[in-house]
């Protein structure tokens, strides 16, 4: 916006010019202080406490990082230390697994789902309901211990027909890994809450649009895919991306289950050190700040993928607007 | 304008003694509230059908049912001698399979009060949308030929905008273009300028006359007593679900035989 008030010339240089053609009538000339000022800008409003409160946080913030910093019982060369030794980047590797796939499979899951509960059918509607009440009433921590020791609940796993003869069947403990239990758990209780991300996403558009689609004679798959879903998806990022972090976090609980996560291996080796208990701890939030991080960005620009034609000005993205300013202000100044 | 696929709805050959709509019996209730009960109409081919009658007096509900839209209690609709969205059998009247009715759709153009464009697809991908995905048209082909649509509504340079970058009369032109791309026999248009400021109703009432003039077969819902006068080669005057007159614009509009449509034109005008 600067651009624009800096080419226009100062209003100095251009006094209302009272005399032409079509002016206002000289009944209000002279009368009113405000005439000789139509063409000047407004000074705005000082706020001298926005100043005060800005210094005063500015302040805080440096006693925070000095605090952080200087004090030794945090012991930053004991960090420097653990922060890449491949222990600790073993157990991440985990977390990344284990996030990972529970993301890709609880949110194709919740998609099945939310399709469920918004059909026709009673009976796919109450199943998904029922799924959906049970996953968010288990608390994750306790769905993971059961599956843990699902191999002494079902030794085998199996495939038969309800009630009849079995077809076939594989000894489960070959089958259940650590990983793959903490798997399973992570994505049975993501699919719960991504159904209903997904869900709302879905009963927010615009009932016009789906008409307006069967109006024209797209297909089912069609419609949802090309005309619902995307427009489903501006509601659905927001609270998904919320969603994916605390997976991320939330992975950190299968360390009860004896699988060595990052926060596991953390909390492994500050049993074991107990003198580094603080530096261990950071090296995790650091780690779990860096992937946070990264999602957070990853969001900003799925996000402007799906923004399109949401713009009333400009079908470009703020990203591409961002950098057309850049470039226009950067050929001014040559 | 130039003679491209695009500027004609497909002719098909049917006797152009057959009406291409024909409506018998329908009724329908929502709950307790009787909507529509037992409408007769035919639209014959080439012709404009506007229908009027005072809200809540079954004027939209009839019009998507013709598209099935919204589903009959009894009575069925024809289009150019085809059951909309049932067939015989057995000596009933059963719902055809949702392919078949899409299948049907596509022939038959709906223009919505509220446009319904796709806000997240561009103008062009909005009008390109339809032949590709339900008519599986070839899309360079399509493409072409939407560009040429939108240039008929006189919007071809909006081609790569999208719709909430338009104005509202802008945004039902488009949405012309979409139904026109569909080649379609027959275009309902469901109050097009209901929704719009008064000084865009003249941009859209001019792309529906053209329409008219090229010999399009149209249904159209609206309260524009003048532009029905101006546009219309039937009348139907509908009231509490129940078709009270129809018959030529001057006479309807301008010698009333029934005291329902009197009351209500001296109403709107």
């Amino acid at each position: 916006m600067s651009l624009s008030t800096a080419r226009r010339p100062p209003a100095a240089d251009h006094p209302p010019d009272t005399d032409r053609p079509g002016g206002r009538p000289a009944a209000v000339r002279g009368d009113d202080p405000a005439e000789a000022l139509v063409s000047s800008r407004v000074v705005p409003l000082r706020r001298p406490w926005r100043w005060v409160a800005s210094v005063v946080v500015l302040l805080l913030l440096a006693q925070v990082v000095s605090g952080l910093a200087g004090n030794p019982a945090y012991q930053w060369d004991a960090f420097g230390y653990w922060f890449f030794q491949p222990i600790i980047l073993e157990g991440l590797l985990v977390t990344l697994k284990l996030t990972a796939w529970s993301a890709v499979i609880g949110f194709a899951a919740g998609v099945v789902l939310a399709l469920m509960r918004l059909s026709a059918s009673p009976v796919l509607q109450s199943v998904s309901w029922v799924y959906v009440w049970v996953f968010r009433s288990i608390p994750l921590i306790v769905l993971l211990l059961f599956l843990a020791n699902a191999t002494a609940l079902y030794p085998s796993l199996g495939l038969s027909v309800p009630f009849g003869p079995q077809l076939f069947s594989i000894d489960a403990t070959r089958l259940l890994s650590y990983e793959a239990a903490a798997i399973i758990g992570l994505s049975l209780n993501e699919a719960a809450y991504a159904s209903e991300i997904v869900r709302s996403g879905i009963i927010s558009v615009d009932p016009g649009q789906r008409e307006a689609a069967a109006a024209l004679g797209l297909p089912r798959h069609r419609r949802f895919t090309r005309i619902v879903l995307p427009q489903a998806m501006r509601a659905i990022l927001p609270s998904y991306a919320n969603q994916l972090i605390g997976l991320l976090k939330g992975t950190s609980v299968v360390y009860i289950t004896s699988l060595l996560d990052l926060f596991g291996q953390v909390e492994t080796q500050a049993s074991t050190n107990s003198g580094q208990v603080i530096p261990l701890l950071m090296v995790a939030t650091v780690w779990y700040v860096i992937l946070t991080s990264v999602l957070s960005v990853f969001q900003y620009f799925v996000e402007q993928r799906f923004a399109r034609g949401v713009d009333r000005l400009a079908g470009r993205t703020r990203a591409q607007r961002i950098l057309s300013a850049v470039r226009t202000r950067r050929g001014v100044a040559r | 304008m130039s003679a491209t696929a695009a500027d004609a709805p497909a002719q098909q050959v049917v006797p152009s003694a057959t009406p291409v709509v024909q409506v018998r019996g329908a009724s329908k209730s929502f709950g307790a509230h009787q909507v529509l009960q037992e409408v007769d109409l035919d639209v014959a081919r080439g012709t404009v059908t506007v229908v009027l009658g005072p809200s809540g007096s079954g004027k939209s509900t009839l019009l998507r049912a013709v598209n099935h839209l919204e589903k009959l209690d009894a009575g069925y609709v024809r289009v150019n001698g085809e059951l909309v969205g049932v067939r015989v059998a057995h000596g009933r009247l059963h719902e055809l399979s949702e392919r078949a009715i899409l299948r049907q759709r596509a022939r038959i153009g709906f223009v919505f009060q509220g446009f319904n464009l796709f806000p997240h697809l561009s103008v062009l991908d909005n009008v390109v949308e339809a032949p590709v995905a339900a008519l599986g048209r070839d899309k360079a082909e399509v493409r072409a030929e939407a560009r040429a649509l939108l240039a008929r509504v006189g919007l071809a340079d909006k081609a790569d905008a999208y719709p909430r970058q338009l104005s509202g009369g802008q945004q039902q032109r488009v949405a012309i273009a979409r139904a026109l791309a569909l080649r379609p026999q027959l275009i309902l248009f469901d109050e097009p300028t209901s929704a719009l400021d008064p000084e865009l109703v003249g941009e859209v009432l001019a792309v529906i006359k053209d329409l008219a003039a090229a010999g399009t077969t149209m249904i159209i819902v609206t309260h524009e007593i003048g532009f029905a006068r101006e546009v219309a080669d039937t009348v139907v005057f509908l009231d509490a679900g129940r078709v009270v007159e129809q018959g030529p614009p001057d006479e309807v509009l301008d010698h009333p035989q029934h005291p329902r449509t009197a009351a209500f034109l001296s109403r709107v005008r």
